[in-house]
């Protein structure tokens, strides 16, 4: 879709530890707010089909953002990400778990680590992940994997929007 | 207890003893001649490593050869790339979002 822009993504098994990088063709002030913002993250966070409902936003050092995960079916899975290391548009850290509705972690998570940086009116954000889990990594997916599906219709669906076009 | 495949691949030792046996399948006292801790540290990485799937035990006679699970391998692949997929959709949706954005905000 946007071929011109950068996305990294590796997988350091040893430590398990993952980077990603990608780039967005908007400046940081924006970039930044759609990051940060629970409004904002909900339109985005998905994955599709799941839409994604933040209970509890408070972006701030020791703060956290409660939200929850909702498929199609209404089935609810709830996270915390705990925030710390916050220095505006530049750089934040979350320490991220699996809970329940109530709010109870489910220790041990993992550490995320986010990186913002502006070059010609584009931005970057580089994404490193500490002690990562296969079993965590695992769960994820098992919720994305209806998902799988569905990108692919997205882009079908793209497909077709620009044949249409041409037409 | 289910184990993590990513702690079992985390020790040097248990790394050494699957690059070991995907040449060959061994047995635990051939495995343990490779190195230098003893061979309780060693049935202990073997042991953790069966438990993860990684390895499995094959009887022939009366010995007991190790011998690898390259499917499992192979799988942890799998996982880390569908888990890149699942980002590599939400990072498009927030691009979607921040055209979005600016279009609104070039309006005003």
């Amino acid at each position: 879709m946007n071929n011109d822009l950068l996305f990294d993504f590796s997988v350091d098994k040893e430590n398990k530890t993952v980077y990603m990088t990608r780039e967005f063709n908007a400046g940081l002030d924006l970039v930044w707010e759609a990051w940060t913002t629970a409004e904002l993250l909900d339109k985005w966070w998905g994955p599709k089909p799941y839409v994604t409902k933040t209970k509890i936003m408070d972006f701030e050092d020791g703060g956290r953002r409660f939200f929850a995960m909702v498929s199609p079916e209404g089935q609810e899975r709830w996270f915390i990400q705990k925030f710390s290391a916050i220095s505006p548009k530049t750089h934040f850290k979350t320490y991220n778990t699996f809970a329940d509705a109530d709010e109870n972690p489910e220790l041990p998570g993992s550490e995320w680590d986010y990186k913002f940086s502006e070059q010609n009116g584009k931005t970057k954000v580089s994404i490193t992940i500490y002690n990562e889990s296969l079993d965590r990594m695992e769960r994820m997916v098992e919720m994305g994997a209806i998902k799988g599906c569905a990108v692919q219709y997205d882009q079908l669906e793209e497909l077709l929007a620009v044949l249409k076009l041409k037409v | 207890m289910r184990r993590d495949i990513f702690q079992a691949i985390a020790d040097p030792t248990r790394r050494a003893i699957i690059a070991l046996i995907a040449l060959q399948a061994m047995t635990p006292n051939a495995i343990a001649e490779h190195f230098d801790t003893t061979r309780q540290g060693v049935s202990k990485h073997l042991r953790i490593l069966t438990e993860c799937e990684l390895i499995k035990q094959e009887h022939k006679g009366r010995e007991i050869y190790y011998q690898l699970e390259i499917d499992k391998m192979k799988e942890i692949d799998k996982w880390i790339e569908q888990f890149r997929k699942i980002w590599e959709s939400r990072f498009d949706r927030l691009e979607d979002l921040l055209a979005q954005l600016k279009n609104r905000k070039n309006e005003q």
